[in-house]
């Protein structure tokens, strides 16, 4: 017991340590709120409607910063949620592309056209589009948009291996030919992005929307922001804004939308639970020890004297 | 048992009607043989009868086919899948299965189809397997040919073409093909010599008598001309009962009735020894014969363990159903909601909308049950049949338990009882035989009052051992130098002792001390031992030849008998006799039998003198028993031929009326004296009782004997000590007081030192001065049992068995067979149900064999009956010991380990499945992948419980050897108890909520990698799983004390394999799944520190409270297991030898804990 104790409460005091170190800031943009500039954004007739929330980094962010996107209440691990997709014609099999699993129903078929991507997650994908700028300074009112990375953002194995594009010659467009685009996306999958190996099946927006959360409360992430070199914070202090265009509706289900940015350890983001667990856990497995020793010590003594007389 | 027409078929008797010569109706209607419906009539050779004596019915009985198998190729595969859908688990799982397949459920059906498929799978191959083997056994059988007579010359058939009515020979060393009336040998007596080893295991021949009117029929010819009926009973399994009668017609004379015997059937399965070859008629063939009857399977016994598992699984079903229940219920208190139930990125299809909310409800309920059904999990069924079926080789292989002398290690004929072995309260157990050697030897006989010791020394006097003789009275007169030969004369005719000639010598003994070889063998013991004792006294029985006993007497002249009639022995009558006629044409009736039943039909003899030397012998622990004879006047003897002939002929309540008629015979007794011969105690008897009763079973001795002698062994082996007060209810104190009032006298005795005595006390040592002695004999046991008119019978019972509760032995004696099985029922069904163990090696042990939980037959020389009806078959009574103290007491913790265990991991299997419910909108998400659900059971994780469940030695068996008391602590089935049972499901469910809000917390809106990617639901459920399978695992690792490296092997093992698994599962794009949400989702867990740290977090926090507990129990209340698991501790480093038994893993756990 002293032994997990020791090695317990030193591993706990360095993750919780770690832990406190990450900087994360979390801005919530549903727009619920009648001050919310995103207030505007929440009836249906404002298409496209954009919105900017200001915020303030009082600390400077270093190393690689991540930007989520965060939702609330939103079942993605709902049973007929998660099923409704059709793994091999996200894995460019051309037979379940213009015949989708009938998992999918119904965002299987629109118009009698198949749906590619077919199902429930496809088709909800999440497609507000979240931009950064840095209000340099006070004087200078012209804001440095922060580049924002959208690859790197999926599992390698998942980009690489698991979702591939239907096969064949030509455009992404051609390849995509006799399949129609979920019934709530805005433009097809073929158009997801403009860049090729970033585009249908295998943008990595779609395959982080594609992985299935585990809980109603999740969040997904949307960019990397690369650090420049050592000596320039990634993000210094100061004032930024983020500028939303909001097409996702989630106040019918009485859901969140947040943005987060964080910088990560070895361990993650922060999370405090870990090292708060290791070092409540050690310092029981501690003071066990110390009541244990005690109750040897008193019962060695009576279970000697016990023995003896028994024999 | 297949039903047979006994009726003719109508239409089959029709047609055959105009072939046969038509039959004088009269004669067929007024046979009067219609209130026989269970008898059979056989025409010998299928010749009709003649004209005038009976109608030819033609009957059809099957063939000599035997079916042993139960399939066949066609039929195997719905009837074996009937069967195996008729046990319940199997039909539970089922459902489970076709629910799925109907019904939309979170679960593919492969997971419970993979398995129950697998299951049945195997337990289809191997019974089919052992049916290809009955197959083949049968066909061979079937097969193998059979000489037939057939119009006088003698062909060669087919076993299986043999039809009732056929007369067939059998040559020496065949075995016979069906069930035979034996007609005549090529022996002039008619006799034929017969083992019964394959039907019975007894390995002494018998001797088989031919018809009488038959016996002359040597030849084919002769044999075929036999025109003759045989009337019997429809086959009945018995083997040692037959009633029947044959007509023999012949031209000359009138028809001749004679009855026939068990004597004259010769039995399918037996074999023919030291005849050359015999003729017989088939009157049961194929399926009909007594062996196929025999067949049939004995009802099945349940052990406590198994019905504490099945109403673990009731409660568990309980618990599923609520689960379900409180699931189905929240999910539509949660979805009252519309946003909740049909949200805009999550529709229904159209179809799902339009169903019925009833009917949706229910669906949602059947699903519910479908996602937690592996909380009773299909694979505990098969390991724990695993478990039972290997374990029981253990007890096979066990060395020590293996005899030198016969050569047989113990039989298990069930596995299914290896646990109850460890549960055992209370002991039956015969005296003859299996506490004793049932190895008697000749030591006294007492001839009118003067006592006769065979050349052994006695009160200090070297005896003349010229004779061998010595009478330790006066010198006995002229008159009783008479007296004594006709006593060694009735020693030597009045038995049924056989004699073997020295070159066949299979397993009998031979007798030990005289120049002739004779061998004599004989189904009771106590026969050949009297024979050898006269044998030494100088009368030597020769042998039996043509119905002449033939004898050596003390000149050296041999004497002969006619042997006229046996009226053999049984255990109601307690008696045997033979009337023979000497040479001098006297008649004579020898009677031999125990003193109780002989005494009173004496009318002469020096009873009194007698019968003090037959009490003394008794207290000595000698079986004792009388001799009487009596001289019958040829007129006497006509009447009495007539009382046997009328019995014998009797086709229905034969054995009554030949009972009734044998107590009209043996009577008028002239009493001659009496035998003493000693039984002596088994090796190690006395030392197996004590243990047992420190042990804390209590050892109640019942015996056919008489309380004397019973008494006297009782001491000898130790179950009555020195200061234990013997409580007597007995006939004779009966006869003085009421019954009434004695048991009242008996039990205020009991019950005062028991209000005295405290539990702690009883437990002790008990060499306590309050220890009571119960004996009881059979005629006060009948009247406890009686039932009254007044319905006061239930008090007498209930004060009885308080009575023997607080005796720490009790004896009863005089018991007959059934009474024995009356008492087991009476303790098996009192208040406390306790665990009853009964262990005999006879006949008479049979009934309370089959009556007790646990059936034990000591392999003894009583044949083997006991052995064959018992659940398990020990060489010596000191093996009860250890197969009660060692294999019943590591069964025992092996097998409620095992059950705990199955429930406690599908607890943590199933209880984060339910929480993640309410997580994911209660929608019957599963937490885990589909393999993972099919797997867990199957192969993550049964193998180290199994092999545990085998393995397991908590303390050694040397240990548990020399310690009895440890036996109690496993005593009322300690370790399946609620509070145990309850423990270990809270325990489980402990370990649920951390594997899940362990993860939850990890995983609760934020990310564990270091490249800031995230991770879906199937991550949660896998790390879920991981730190589950290693928990459950190491939990096991924990309860482990025994270790060889096959534990270590499959522990790490199926922890490797778990790894490995989870790495190739989610390595590959497996083609034939049309999901591949597991790729990579392993390794990229792994990928991440965080990760790594949850697991060994989680697993050291739900293994925290179960290792507390066992320390803190160790420390403040050990039981007497866990004090002399630490003794054993202490000691072994000292010993500086480590021990085999030394447990491991225990050893270093305290260590680090103290330091």
């Amino acid at each position: 017991f002293f032994i997990v104790g020791l090695i317990f409460i030193p591993i706990g005091i360095g993750i919780f340590v770690t832990s406190n170190n990450i900087r994360e800031i979390e801005i919530d943009y549903t727009g619920t709120e009648p001050s919310s500039p995103c207030n505007k954004c929440l009836s249906p007739d404002v298409t496209p409607c954009v919105c900017t929330i200001n915020f303030t980094l009082e600390k400077a962010f270093e190393g690689n910063v991540f930007m989520y996107y965060g939702l609330s209440n939103f079942y993605q691990n709902h049973r007929r949620y998660v099923k409704s997709r059709d793994d091999s014609q996200l894995n460019g099999d051309s037979s379940a592309l213009l015949n989708p699993s009938k998992e999918c129903e119904p965002y299987r078929r629109n118009e009698d056209l198949p749906v590619a991507p077919c199902g429930a997650i496809a088709n909800s994908m999440f497609n507000d589009t979240l931009e950064l700028f840095l209000i340099a300074n006070e004087s200078d009112p012209t804001p440095t948009p922060i580049r924002l990375i959208k690859k790197g953002i999926a599992w390698w194995t998942d980009k690489h291996v698991k979702f591939r594009n239907p096969p064949g010659e030509g455009t992404l467009e051609e390849r995509f030919k006799g399949t129609t685009k979920p019934i709530n996306w805005l433009k097809p999958v073929y158009m997801l992005d403009s860049e090729e190996d970033n585009n249908g099946f295998i943008n990595e927006d779609f395959i982080v929307w594609m992985r299935t959360a585990a809980l109603p409360t999740f969040r997904k992430l949307y960019r990397l922001i690369e650090r420049k070199n050592d000596l320039h914070p990634t993000l210094p202090a100061g004032q930024y804004y983020l500028n939303i265009t909001y097409n996702y509706p989630v106040h019918s289900f009485d859901g969140r939308k947040r943005m987060i940015l964080t910088t990560v350890s070895w361990m993650g983001g922060k999370n405090p639970f870990l090292g708060i667990a290791y070092i409540t856990v050690g310092s029981i497995a501690f003071l066990v020890g110390v009541v244990l020793l005690v109750i040897n010590h008193k019962y060695r003594s009576t279970s000697n004297t016990a023995d003896t007389v028994a024999f | 048992m297949v039903l047979f027409p006994r009726q003719p078929h109508p239409v089959d008797s029709m047609s055959l009607w105009h072939k046969a010569s038509p039959p004088p109706l009269e004669t067929w209607a007024c046979a009067g043989e219609e209130n026989w419906v269970d008898s059979r009539t056989i025409y010998v050779g299928h010749r009709e009868p003649p004209p005038g004596a009976e109608a030819y019915i033609p009957q059809r009985y099957p063939d000599n086919r035997i079916v042993s198998s139960k399939y066949t190729s066609w039929n195997f595969i719905p009837k074996n899948l009937f069967e195996q859908f008729r046990r319940i688990a199997n039909f539970y799982f089922l459902i489970i299965f076709l629910v799925q397949l109907i019904i939309d459920t979170p679960t593919s059906p492969v997971t419970s189809g993979l398995p129950l498929f697998f299951v049945i799978t195997v337990t289809a191959i191997k019974q089919g397997y052992e049916d290809w083997l009955r197959h083949k056994a049968d066909s061979a059988m079937n097969q193998c040919p059979v000489h037939f007579i057939q119009h006088g010359k003698l062909v060669r058939k087919q076993s299986r073409k043999l039809r009732v009515g056929d007369i067939v020979m059998v040559k020496e060393d065949e075995t016979f093909p069906c069930d035979l009336i034996f007609l005549s040998s090529n022996r002039a007596d008619g006799t034929c010599h017969v083992t019964t080893a394959s039907l019975d295991g007894e390995s002494s021949h018998k001797t088989h008598y031919a018809v009488q009117d038959t016996k002359g029929f040597h030849t084919e010819e002769d044999i075929d001309a036999l025109h003759a009926t045989i009337e019997c009973e429809q086959p009945q399994p018995d083997l040692y009962k037959f009633v029947g009668r044959i007509n023999v017609y012949s031209d000359l004379s009138d028809p001749v009735v004679r009855p026939l015997g068990s004597e004259n059937l010769l039995l399918r399965g037996a074999t023919l020894k030291n005849t050359e070859r015999i003729f017989g008629v088939a009157i049961y063939t194929g399926m009909e014969t007594k062996m196929a009857l025999n067949y049939q399977s004995k009802s099945q016994k349940r052990s406590a363990v198994e019905k504490s598992m099945n109403v673990f699984l009731i409660v568990y079903l309980c618990i599923l159903i609520s689960k379900a229940l409180i699931n189905t219920t929240l999910k539509y208190v949660w979805q009252s909601a519309p946003f909740r139930d049909e949200p805009w990125y999550n529709q229904k299809t159209e179809s799902e909308r339009q169903r019925n909310l009833f009917l949706r409800a229910f669906t949602d309920f059947l699903a519910f049950m479908v996602l937690f059904n592996y909380i009773i999990p299909v694979s505990m069924y098969v390991t724990v049949e695993m478990q039972k079926f290997l374990g029981s080789y253990f007890i096979t292989w066990d060395e020590d338990m293996f005899d030198e002398e016969t050569g047989e290690g113990p039989l298990v004929n069930t596995s299914d009882l290896n646990e109850e072995l460890g549960q055992v309260e209370y002991i039956f157990t015969d005296k003859t035989g299996t506490l004793t050697e049932n190895n008697m030897a000749f030591k006294e006989c007492c001839i009118e009052g003067h006592v006769y010791v065979p050349h052994v020394v006695c009160n200090g006097q070297v005896l003349r051992d010229s004779s061998g003789i010595d009478m330790i009275d006066s010198s006995p007169g002229i008159s009783s130098r008479e007296q004594e030969e006709l006593f060694f004369r009735a020693l030597c005719l009045c038995h049924t002792v056989q004699v073997k000639d020295e070159d066949h010598v299979d397993g009998p003994r031979k007798s030990p001390d005289s120049g002739k070889s004779c061998v004599y063998i004989s189904s009771s013991p106590d026969e050949v031992a009297l024979v050898e004792g006269v044998q030494r006294l100088g009368f030597t029985y020769l042998r039996l030849k043509d119905s002449y006993m033939e004898i050596l007497n003390r000149d050296g002249d041999i004497e002969r008998f006619e042997l006229l009639e046996v009226l053999s022995f049984d255990s109601v009558r307690r008696r045997m006799s033979v009337i023979v006629r000497s040479a001098a044409g006297e008649i004579y009736l020898f009677c031999k039998g125990a003193d109780s039943s002989i005494f009173p039909r004496v009318i002469k003899g020096k009873v009194d003198q007698i019968r003090s030397r037959v009490e003394r012998n008794a207290v000595e622990g000698l079986r004792t028993l009388c001799v009487a004879y009596k001289r019958l006047v040829p007129e006497e003897y006509e009447a009495v031929c007539g009382l046997l002939q009328a019995a014998k002929v009797a086709l229905q309540d034969r054995d009554k009326k030949l009972g009734e008629a044998y107590e009209q015979i043996e009577k008028d007794l002239v009493l001659l004296g009496a035998t003493a011969v000693e039984d002596r105690l088994q090796e190690k008897a006395a030392d197996t009782i004590e243990a047992l009763q420190k042990a804390g079973i209590k050892v109640w001795v019942l015996t056919g004997d008489k309380m004397e002698t019973a008494a006297a062994t009782c001491y000898a082996c130790r179950l009555f000590r020195r200061g234990t007060q013997l409580l007597e209810l007995t006939t004779k104190r009966i006869e003085e007081q009421s019954l009434h009032d004695v048991l009242f006298e008996l039990s205020k005795t009991v019950l005062r030192c028991s209000g005295s005595l405290t539990r702690d006390h009883f437990s002790g040592l008990s060499t306590d001065m309050h220890d009571y002695g119960l004996i009881i004999d059979g005629a006060a046991l009948s009247l406890i049992m009686k039932p009254r008119e007044d319905g006061s019978s239930a008090n007498y019972r209930e004060l009885f068995l308080d009575i023997c509760r607080n005796c720490s032995a009790v004896l009863c004696c005089r018991m007959a067979p059934l009474q024995k099985a009356q008492i087991v029922k009476l303790i098996k069904f009192s208040k406390e149900h306790p665990i009853t163990l009964a262990i005999g090696d006879g006949a008479n042990d049979v009934s309370m064999i089959l009556e007790a939980h646990v059936g034990i037959g000591v392999i003894g020389k009583e044949g083997r009956q006991a052995a064959r009806n018992s659940d398990y078959a020990i060489p010596k009574f000191k093996h009860l010991k250890k197969m009660l103290l060692v294999h019943g007491h590591f069964y025992y913790i092996r097998i409620s380990e095992l059950v705990q265990y199955f429930f406690y991991k599908n607890v943590c299997f199933i209880f984060p499945q339910f929480l993640y419910q309410f997580f994911c909108g209660f929608s019957q998400q599963t937490l885990y992948d589909t393999a993972y659900l099919t797997l867990y059971n199957i192969s993550f994780t049964s193998l180290p419980i199994l092999l545990y469940s085998l393995m397991e030695q908590h303390v050694g068996i040397d240990v548990l050897k020399r310690d009895p008391s440890l036996y109690r602590d496993i005593a009322k089935n300690a370790l399946l108890r609620w509070r145990v049972f309850i423990y270990w499901t809270f325990l489980g469910v402990f370990d649920a909520l951390v594997f899940f809000f362990g993860a939850y917390f990890m995983f609760e809106n934020t990310t564990v990698t270091s490249n800031g990617q995230m991770f879906g639901n199937w991550t949660f459920g896998t790390l879920v799983f991981t730190v589950m399978v290693f928990t459950v695992t190491l939990k096991l690792a924990l309860d482990t004390h025994y270790w060889t490296w096959i534990n270590h092997f499959v522990i790490w093992g199926s922890l490797l394999f778990y790894v490995v698994f989870s790495l190739l599962w989610g390595g590959i794009i497996w083609p034939f799944l049309s999901y591949q949400r597991m790729y990579y989702v392993f390794m990229h867990m792994l990928s991440c520190g965080p990760a790594w740290l949850g697991i060994i977090l989680l697993i050291s926090v739900s293994l925290l409270p179960d290792v507390l507990k066992k320390v803190l129990c160790r420390q403040l209340w050990p039981t007497a297991t866990e004090r002399t698991q630490r003794r054993v501790q202490h000691r072994a480093p000292a010993d500086a030898t480590p021990s085999r038994d030394r447990p491991l893993l225990k050893d270093l756990l305290p260590q680090s804990r103290r330091r």
